[in-house]
């Protein structure tokens, strides 16, 4: 099946099965590796990705329901990496693995884009799904408080 | 006698009647059928309780199996988190209702759920997957309470009791509890006769079980 939508600011194409999850469509069919294959149960927030600007998990979203609508992954956030996100994530040395960074980056996007000054409250809300196995929780929230211009109390 | 024992008994002596070990005029057959506990019985098993008011709420608590099942009760919490399983615990990844019971940004509850269940990971879906309100809340309730809280207007969404009858037949996100996917047990009988149940409850005057009654 044809399935045409906009990923990072550029309509694409892909001819799969409807029911193949979309994070197989970035990886292996796109070649977009930045998202990242953690658990394949939603369950760990590795693969989360916007759609039409809302986090979601692509390793369980079939790719019949991405038709026609817009997809962001961590390749498609800013075109030289200058997300403030990414930029607090660099000054304040967040990733210690990485793996799951992608994740988190991408779920605190959509969370800035929604509130653009978030409590810690909002933050741990949030980012609840999205799991560090290095346990950089604390770098995180300081870099998604950075990010949103708020000063470390 | 209270009435929920009552009607009890009228069941109990239906069943005896069934066994032959009773004088009882016999019922229809299919009021042997749903005494189990992953089946519901038919709105003609309840004939037998002449008092259309006793009937009514004896249909209500029989519905009750229902809705207080785990796969219904789960995602009707009094709290801001749903829950999981058959043995109720606190759904993981943790996740709250947020503004309009479908999580919070980031966490929005279709982040996840699709619009039908995942086999292979495993993750159930249905259309437009969200948290029943606060003000809908069924866990730690009794059958008689949840009775008179879905007759509210200013509780149940404003839902008429014609409105009520439809949507327990027909929702679809209503009906995932029968469908539940990845072995997950799913809630007692069909929607189909759950929503016969509902319409007789509502035919019969809709009256509520004591606040004691259980089923």
């Amino acid at each position: 099946m044809s399935i045409r939508f906009r990923l990072n600011g550029v309509d694409r194409e892909v001819d799969a099965d409807p029911e193949m999850p979309l994070l197989w469509v970035l990886r292996d069919l796109l070649g977009l590796a930045g998202t990242k294959y953690g658990c394949g149960q939603a369950l760990c927030g590795a693969c989360t990705v916007h759609l039409d600007g809302e986090a979601v998990r692509s390793c369980v979203t079939p790719i019949r329901r991405i038709a026609g609508r817009s997809v962001v992954t961590i390749e498609g956030l800013s075109p030289d990496g200058s997300h403030p996100l990414q930029r607090a994530w660099v000054d304040l040395g967040v990733p210690q693995c990485g793996f799951c960074q992608a994740g988190q980056i991408m779920t605190a996007a959509a969370l800035l884009a929604r509130t653009s000054r978030p409590t810690d409250a909002d933050i741990d809300r949030s980012l609840a799904g999205n799991l560090c196995r290095c346990g950089t929780y604390q770098r995180i929230r300081a870099a998604v408080k950075k990010a949103a211009g708020i000063a470390e109390g | 006698m209270v009435p929920a024992r009552r009607w009890l008994m009228a069941g109990m002596a239906l069943v005896a009647a069934c066994a032959g070990r009773s004088p009882e005029p016999a019922r229809s057959s299919t009021a042997m059928t749903g005494s189990g506990p992953s089946e519901l019985r038919e709105p003609a098993a309840f004939a037998a309780i002449a008092d259309p008011t006793e009937r009514s709420r004896a249909l209500f608590l029989e519905a009750s199996r229902v809705i207080l099942h785990p796969r219904c009760a789960n995602c009707h919490p009094d709290g801001d988190s749903p829950h999981q399983g058959t043995q109720p615990q606190l759904h993981d990844p943790p996740v709250t209702r947020g503004p309009d019971d479908r999580g919070v940004v980031g966490m929005h509850c279709d982040g996840c759920h699709q619009d039908r269940n995942l086999e292979l990971a495993r993750v159930p879906g249905a259309p437009d997957w969200h948290l029943a309100p606060r003000t809908m809340a069924w866990v730690g309730k009794s059958p008689g309470a949840i009775c008179e809280q879905l007759k509210d207007l200013k509780r149940n969404g404003g839902r008429t009791l014609a409105q009520i009858v439809e949507h327990n037949t027909h929702d679809e996100l209503v009906g995932w509890g029968w469908n539940p996917g990845w072995e997950r047990e799913p809630a007692p009988g069909t929607q189909e006769r759950f929503g016969a149940i509902i319409a007789e409850w509502v035919r019969t005057g809709a009256q509520c079980p004591s606040q004691e009654a259980r089923r």
